[in-house]
């Protein structure tokens, strides 16, 4: 570290780390109150909104909310719901879009180029444009499960899953990232022996951590914060995940607390999951020149 | 036992030729050295051979078997990497047993061969590093033991030192010219330093704009160069080049004189010259001798006290420039005018397209 010698020098670091720690405060405020108005009556939460107290837990404190919660919707199988399906594709789509990359960067094929350019093309179409459509294919699609072979895939975890699989962000990242490693370290893999399958799982995925950590959080965001979708193909709540979920807190009479208490539960495995992978994320974000 | 045949191989990219019809044969056991400027296609030559640049046309033998459709692995070569390669996430001890690993080597042979590389390249105590831990030697050896342990037919070295300091750079160059004795086995080495060229290579082939110039000893390079090319690449300081007519025709000799040098006579075949036609001569720094009297007479521009020997550049009549090694102790100074004698036994002469003249 380096020494603070100077008066002005310091003054100079006080005056950064307030900037820090206001924009800290700022991002953590919304959190700090979706939390504390979580544990208070509707009436108290709705009187506190006009002065600070709104942040602080005091007041007529209780887990009312949570439990009222839990009453109002099965809570624990949306949450489920979200988990399963947001860690099958997280970790379905790392192993695809990590594998399409390696090709797109290390093998030579035809055409790849161009079919590169077509997979980021896609990145600025946006899901709502391609919604519909994308129902009308998975609804005439045939699957084979338990039942033997069905058709249409509405009502089930795979509808959530498969089509989200492979996206081009996904693969974007993989690229960038595999495209500054040395190309020599392939060819020396290739040279001692190794099949393409053994460089991509010995030598590629193993110094890949940072950018598969960014991909995961990406990936689990907007898995998890996912809504229209499984809002178009799930129709029973056995199915549906923690954001559908949320429409039944929202009836005619929308109670604040219980929205809270919900919101609070939903976002802590978000949290924990960002917390897990902070680290790799940003050394990720700052390797890849990609900054959101 | 590991021959390699290179048969009018090619390589082109789009339409870009960048290996134009080589023709090459190494023995079993030979040290070869491809030497050239940078972008001379020698570095894509060995990658050919190695299996990692598709063969555009001819044909590679290694052993005496057709490799051009072969996967790297299957052709019994090894290679060092400029950059060494070396995967950074695993120990020094995994990175140099990784082939073996691949080839499901059991265990204990496995780990008798990675301590037999480690004690060769004295190693031992870096086995169980990572490579970020290692210096650039270290990490150099590292990258050899890799090759060493895979016991290959072809050893393959892409600028193993270029990434080097000068002193570590001649340790290590004593060490691969040791291992390539102890071995006993073929190595291939790229480089664009003329220097280590000379002191490792059985053999040298010096290439240009992807065609091979000259394949020779390092002797035969140095004192037969075949054109003008291969003259000004190999030795240091550089061959001096000046343009002469030919004067007159004996038997066995021709005298030639120019503007910046008076009447002297070269023992060389005379079949087809013709008085008149005009050649160039080139003669080496360290063939040059000052004295009272000389046919070149020069006037010195900067002095380089060596110690053992004195470089000397000089300017000609015609503005030229040329240069002189002299000895340790000859007294020169700047602007002094100097009359130089070329050694006529060793200076060569290039007809007009740049190609040597035979030697009686």
């Amino acid at each position: 570290m380096a020494a603070v010698t100077s008066p002005n020098q310091r003054l100079k670091i006080s005056l950064k780390y307030l900037l820090l720690i206001l924009v800290a405060v700022i991002f953590v405020f919304p959190i700090v109150f979706m939390v504390v108005s979580s544990f208070k009556p509707d009436l108290q939460l709705l009187r506190d909104t006009s002065s600070f107290n709104a942040f602080l837990p005091i007041g007529d404190i209780s887990l009312d909310n949570y439990f009222a919660a839990f009453r109002r919707a099965p809570v624990g199988l949306f949450v489920f719901n979200s988990i399963l399906v947001t860690s099958l594709t997280v970790v379905g789509s790392l192993f695809l879009c990590s594998m399409a990359a390696f090709a797109f960067v290390f093998l030579e094929f035809r055409g790849k180029e161009i079919v590169l350019s077509i997979i980021i093309a896609t990145l600025i179409v946006p899901f709502e444009t391609i919604a519909v459509p994308m129902l009308m294919v998975v609804n005439s699609l045939p699957w084979i499960g338990g039942n033997g072979v069905t058709w249409g895939w509405l009502n089930t975890y795979h509808v959530q899953i498969v089509p989200f699989l492979a996206d081009a962000l996904t693969v974007f990242l993989f690229v960038q990232f595999f495209r500054d490693l040395p190309k020599e370290l392939v060819e020396a893999a290739r040279l001692d022996g190794a099949s393409w399958f053994q460089v991509y799982s010995m030598v590629i995925v193993p110094i890949a951590g940072p950018v598969f950590a960014t991909a995961a959080i990406l990936k689990f965001l907007a898995m998890y914060n996912q809504y229209l979708w499984p809002l178009m193909v799930t129709q029973s709540e056995q199915f549906r995940p923690v954001m559908v979920g949320l429409q039944y807190f929202f009836q005619l009479n929308t109670a604040w607390g219980e929205v809270m208490a919900y919101l609070s539960m939903i976002t802590l495995p978000v949290l924990a999951f960002y917390i897990f992978l902070q680290r790799a994320f940003i050394t990720s974000i700052a390797s890849t020149g990609i900054k959101g | 036992m590991a021959g390699l045949s290179l048969q009018n191989l090619q390589k082109t990219y789009g339409k870009v030729e960048v290996i134009k019809g080589v023709n090459l044969e190494i023995e079993h056991g030979e040290f070869v050295v491809f030497v050239g400027p940078s972008g001379c296609g020698k570095s894509t030559l060995l990658r050919m051979i190695a299996g990692l640049e598709d063969i555009t046309g001819g044909e590679l033998s290694i052993g005496g078997q057709v490799v051009n459709a072969m996967q790297p692995r299957d052709r019994g070569v090894a290679m060092v990497f400029q950059s060494y390669a070396l995967y950074p996430h695993m120990t020094v001890y995994d990175n140099v047993g990784f082939g073996l690993r691949i080839k499901k080597t059991p265990k204990d042979e496995r780990d008798a061969k990675i301590r037999e590389a480690a004690r060769i390249l004295q190693m031992e105590h870096l086995l169980d590093r990572k490579p970020a831990q290692l210096s650039g030697g270290q990490r150099q050896r590292v990258a050899i033991g890799r090759a060493i342990v895979r016991q290959p037919e072809v050893f393959l070295f892409d600028e193993p030192l270029s990434n080097l300091d000068a002193s570590l750079r001649m340790d290590m160059r004593m060490e691969i010219s040791k291992l390539h004795q102890d071995l006993g086995a073929t190595m291939i080495y790229v480089t664009h330093d003329q220097v280590e060229a000379m002191t490792l290579a059985d053999k040298i082939v010096v290439l240009n704009a992807g065609v091979v110039q000259q394949v020779g000893s390092p002797l035969e390079l140095y004192h037969r160069p075949a054109n003008l090319f291969v003259a000004g690449f190999i030795g240091s300081p550089k061959m001096n080049f000046l343009d002469v007519t030919i004067d007159e025709i004996g038997s066995g000799v021709v005298t030639v004189s120019g503007p910046d040098m008076k009447p002297v006579s070269i023992p060389v075949a005379t079949d087809g010259l013709k008085v008149g036609a005009a050649l160039t001569l080139g003669t080496r720094p360290h063939q040059m001798q000052a004295a009272d009297h000389g046919p070149i007479t020069a006037t010195v521009a900067l002095v380089e006290h060596l110690g053992n020997e004195t470089i000397v550049s000089l300017r000609l009549p015609s503005g030229k420039a040329i240069v002189a090694a002299l000895d340790g102790d000859f007294p020169v100074t700047h602007g002094a005018t100097l009359h130089l004698t070329p050694e006529a036994s060793k200076a060569v002469l290039f007809d007009a397209h740049g190609t040597a003249l035979q030697v009686t």
